[in-house]
């Protein structure tokens, strides 16, 4: 079907996949290109010429025929467009953004949605490939507002503050956990640094194509800019010793003192009316900050009480930005006010309240209020405090205690893609969205239901009939092969369990 | 309804299982509770379509046909659509560990020292514990808890029902197990503990075996003539002659594969029977184990996967050592954070979803978790005789979005609010 499958062999008995870059990257950030994910060979660079200009698709394609050693090893190929069209027949579709087509078509091309309808008046563009999906179920793939997949860190310990530190800096598209992401019908992460900080870093969304640099899993705007977040926290994660607060009052002045910085900052700016000899200099923290003053960057808010939910609103009050609460142990409390507000609910379901005082009340309720009470509500992972394979059990629990099925099934799709701003690309299945689709076996909501397939950009990503991608989904010798652990609250019980 | 009251309702629901909050629970044995349900799994016999379990002074009188059943006069009924025994959570540290996580709940584990079998649960054990509760509405009646793995020898573990307002009152065996640990949790934590030892695989196992030496000589000592040279009673000695007995298995926390077939070894020299726990990568020796005749308890299916050793875990275990030959159980486990319990009956779905039949599944956490912490005689199976503790579900209770509807132990209806 695709050309550009990866070349299999096999070295000391295991598969290494060899993959070959044929095609230029998609169009991105030129400041985050790197020329090659592996390390030129020795050999190679020292037949290159001072000063020698070799394209980097080239260069790649060279890393590969050199010798296994030196090929770039990836358990997934490369990130490519789709290239024909592909039309999946008979199944009942959950648009999300419209009700439930029983026997329906989803037609992809060039890596969008072409068109959704029933089967008997949609048409089938005459060279698509046809994917019986009959007695399936086709939803969006699976948004997920909070992840810590990816071994990732965003700030260290040397302040409560680190807008400049971006997580995408260290994440490893190799890590095994994306692969988990995708078995589990994830297509789209925000990943976050953790919540031990005021504010840990930037966070990055990340479209889980077959990646083999972080480049792969970006968004950009229309300007080529990054699609990321600002992750912030409250409550107890990030009170140590200083210069990190020590009370929930300390916390607020801190950020308050923070935003205020920002303003003179962003006054300086203005001040300079464009003149270059003017202008302050650049600060990559003040930039950060200034991400999110002015509306171009969504602040993430780990809040569990309600105070310090309340808190969150006071600050957005105060600075204007765009703010979605995360985790909301306690927002069942306060849900009218956050009604009020209409600020953004993304919540965790686990399977029981505690762990530490901050959710002694945690409830599986929380999403049913929310709904109740008109409060926009997404669910997220958390991962690795719940596994990213078994996201759809957090919608089904939700329910369990109280949501709608259609509100649970939008918690986990366009919701969450509503609170990344991703809502006109991803979410739901529409005409002119990507085409990012999981086929499952039956109801979502069912414990014994599998997700069968998932595919990004009308690529597949993810296949249960793949001896080597089911390992993955179901877990096993190797499963877990560079999966790196985050420590996603800084709590040193979690780190004593990946000790 | 308004908002408000809504809310609340669910709240209810969600929060305190309704009238199952501890202090709710009546005391007195009601005369009599008749359950029906459209399904009754009795895991004693094939499933009851039209069942129904009469309940008299606290124990199973009959399972039978609804219409073939003497109901005493004035029972309580009840009525669900699948009827299951109480469900028994094969291991936990719940009532040892609390829901804070704060220092002063939890008790699971003392890191003074690295061998500790004389600790004993029942000393521990905190009846109003908010997680029993919490487990209690999903229709569990049974746990198997005690000290935590963590430490070479950790201490006991006992089996409770989850109702008491005291330990005594719970208690159904006081001493189940005694906890180790073998493979890199079995390391004193960093700066906490005055021991460096266990450092290394190989020291945990030669210090699991000198403890069972001592105990020998102990034992033959205490056995000698001469009443001068008996040794002076000595609980640690005392507990690890009970296991040399047989009446105390060792329960071996054990991921790889390598401290998997060590623990084996050590229950082969001294003949001490054992149960493997959480067993991460019990699939690479299932004939080993089966060898063995030893039953083992799987880790839960959710337990965080990459990390350390337990990176192999898979959710397909359970049915690969079942189809082996292999007794075994599922647990909810020992979490350190957040969530500070799981569910068992949340584990047996997942384990039905992924190659156990529903009955098999419904095994792991019934009878065949009985029989494994040795309480089968009691709980487990709907026959007459047994206790009275029942599940009552609206609909398959695998389903995620299925509820327990109400809840009996011991005769008596501990929660009627759907969780």
């Amino acid at each position: 079907m695709l050309d550009n499958e990866p070349l299999t062999s096999r070295y000391q008995g295991r598969d290494f996949r060899l993959t070959r870059r044929l095609w230029p990257r998609r169009e991105g950030n030129p400041a985050m290109k790197t020329p090659c994910a592996e390390p030129l060979p020795a050999a190679f660079a020292a037949a290159m010429l001072p000063g020698m200009m070799i394209p980097a698709r080239l260069l790649c394609l060279a890393c590969v025929a050199t010798s296994f050693a030196f090929a770039a090893v990836s358990a997934t190929g490369p990130a490519l467009a789709q290239d024909r069209p592909v039309a999946f027949m008979g199944a009942e579709v959950l648009p999300v953004s419209g009700p439930p087509i029983p026997a329906g078509v989803v037609v992809v091309a060039n890596g969008k949605i072409s068109a959704v309808g029933p089967a008997a008046t949609t048409p089938i563009p005459a060279d698509a490939e046809r994917i019986d999906a009959a007695g399936k179920v086709i939803m969006p793939g699976l948004v997920d507002t909070h992840s810590h997949v990816g071994g990732g860190w965003g700030g260290d310990a040397s302040g409560p503050m680190q807008p400049d530190v971006r997580i995408l800096d260290s994440i490893n598209v190799r890590d095994s956990g994306f692969r988990k992401c995708r078995a589990g019908g994830l297509t789209t992460l925000n990943i976050m640094p953790g919540s031990g900080h005021l504010l840990s870093g930037q966070t990055v969304y990340a479209k889980l194509r077959r990646a083999e640099t972080i480049d792969d899993f970006f968004y950009h705007a229309a300007d080529g800019r990054i699609l990321t977040g600002m992750k912030m926290a409250n409550g107890t994660n990030p009170q140590k010793e200083p210069p990190f607060p020590g009370s929930r009052s300390k916390s607020a002045a801190i950020v308050r003192q923070k935003f205020l910085k920002a303003q003179d900052h962003r006054r300086k700016i203005e001040a300079a009316k464009g003149d270059a000899a003017k202008m302050p200099d650049r600060d990559l923290e003040m930039e950060g900050l200034l991400d999110v003053l002015d509306g171009r960057v969504i602040v993430h808010h780990h809040a569990h009480r309600a105070d310090d939910i309340m808190t969150v609103l006071r600050l957005r009050e105060e600075f204007g930005f765009k703010v979605v609460l995360h985790h909301v142990s306690e927002a069942w409390k306060v849900a009218g006010e956050l009604a009020k507000a209409r600020v953004p609910c993304s919540v965790l379901v686990v399977d029981s309240p505690g762990g530490k005082i901050e959710t002694m009340d945690m409830s599986l309720v929380t999403g049913a209020v929310l709904e109740r009470e008109g409060v926009p509500c997404a669910l997220h992972t958390d991962d690795p405090v719940t596994d990213s394979r078994l996201f759809l059990r957090s919608a089904a629990l939700a329910v369990r205690a109280g949501m709608s099925r259609e509100k649970a099934i939008e918690a986990v799709t366009l919701a969450g893609a509503r609170m990344l701003d991703l809502h006109d690309r991803i979410g739901s299945l529409e005409p002119g969205k990507d085409a990012d689709l999981i086929i499952l076996s039956g109801d979502p909501l069912a414990v014994r239901t599998k997700v069968l397939q998932t595919w990004v950009e009308g690529r597949k990503v993810f296949d249960r009939d793949d001896p080597d991608d089911r390992l993955f989904a179901v877990g096993g010798f190797g499963s877990s092969r560079d999966q790196k652990a985050h420590a996603c609250c800084t709590d040193v019980r979690l780190s004593e369990t990946s000790r | 309804m308004n908002r408000l009251s809504f809310a609340i309702a669910l709240l209810t629901i969600a929060l305190t299982g309704g009238v199952g909050r501890f202090d709710a629970v009546a005391k007195e044995k009601p005369a009599a509770v008749a359950v029906y349900g459209d399904t009754v799994h009795t895991m004693a016999g094939p499933p009851i379509e039209n069942g129904v379990v009469v309940i008299v002074d606290g124990r199973i009188r009959e399972v039978a046909k609804a219409g073939e059943a003497t109901i005493p006069a004035g029972a309580t009924v009840l009525r669900g659509k699948v009827v299951t025994p109480g469900l028994v959570d094969a291991h936990t540290a719940v009532g040892l560990t609390g829901y804070l996580n704060q220092e002063q709940d939890q008790d699971q584990i003392d890191h003074g020292e690295p061998i500790q079998p004389e600790l004993r649960a029942i000393d521990s054990y905190n009846p109003r514990e908010r997680l029993i509760e919490w487990l209690r509405g999903f229709g569990i009646t049974t746990i198997h808890t005690g000290h935590a793995p963590g430490a070479l020898v950790s201490g006991q573990t006992m089996v409770v029902k989850t109702v008491g307002d005291t330990v005594e009152e719970a208690v159904i065996r006081p001493a189940a197990m005694i906890a180790v640990t073998l493979g890199d949790d079995a390391r004193p934590d960093g700066g906490d503990s005055k021991t460096k030892s266990p450092g290394t695989r190989s020291k945990a196992v030669a210090m699991l075996r000198g403890e069972f030496v001592k105990t020998v000589d102990y034992l033959r000592k205490q056995q000698g003539a001469d009443d001068e040279k008996k040794p002076d009673r000595d609980l640690r000695r005392e507990a690890f002659a009970e296991a040399l007995a047989g009446r105390l298995p060792l329960l071996v926390t054990v991921n790889r594969a390598t401290d998997i077939d060590a623990a084996l070894r050590i229950a082969a020299e001294f003949k001490i029977p054992i149960v493997l726990d959480s067993a991460a990568e019990a699939y690479l020796l299932t004939d080993r184990i089966k060898q063995a005749k030893v039953p083992v308890i799987v880790h839960p299916s959710m337990r965080r996967a990459g990390m350390g050793e337990t990176e192999n875990i898979g959710f397909e275990t359970v049915a690969t050592l079942r189809k082996a030959g292999i007794p075994v159980a599922l647990q909810s486990g020992y979490e350190p954070y957040i969530p500070k319990t799981r569910v068992v009956l949340f584990e047996a779905g997942i384990a039905a979803a992924n190659g156990l039949a529903f009955e098999e599944a419904l095994a792991s956490i019934t009878i065949d978790a009985a029989r494994i912490i040795g309480v089968d005689d009691r709980v487990g199976s709907l026959q007459p005789g047994r206790d009275g503790d029942v599940a009552i579900f609206d609909g398959d209770p695998f389903e995620y979005t299925t509820h327990c509807t109400a809840v009996v132990v011991d005769g008596r209806v501990v929660s009627q609010s759907p969780r």
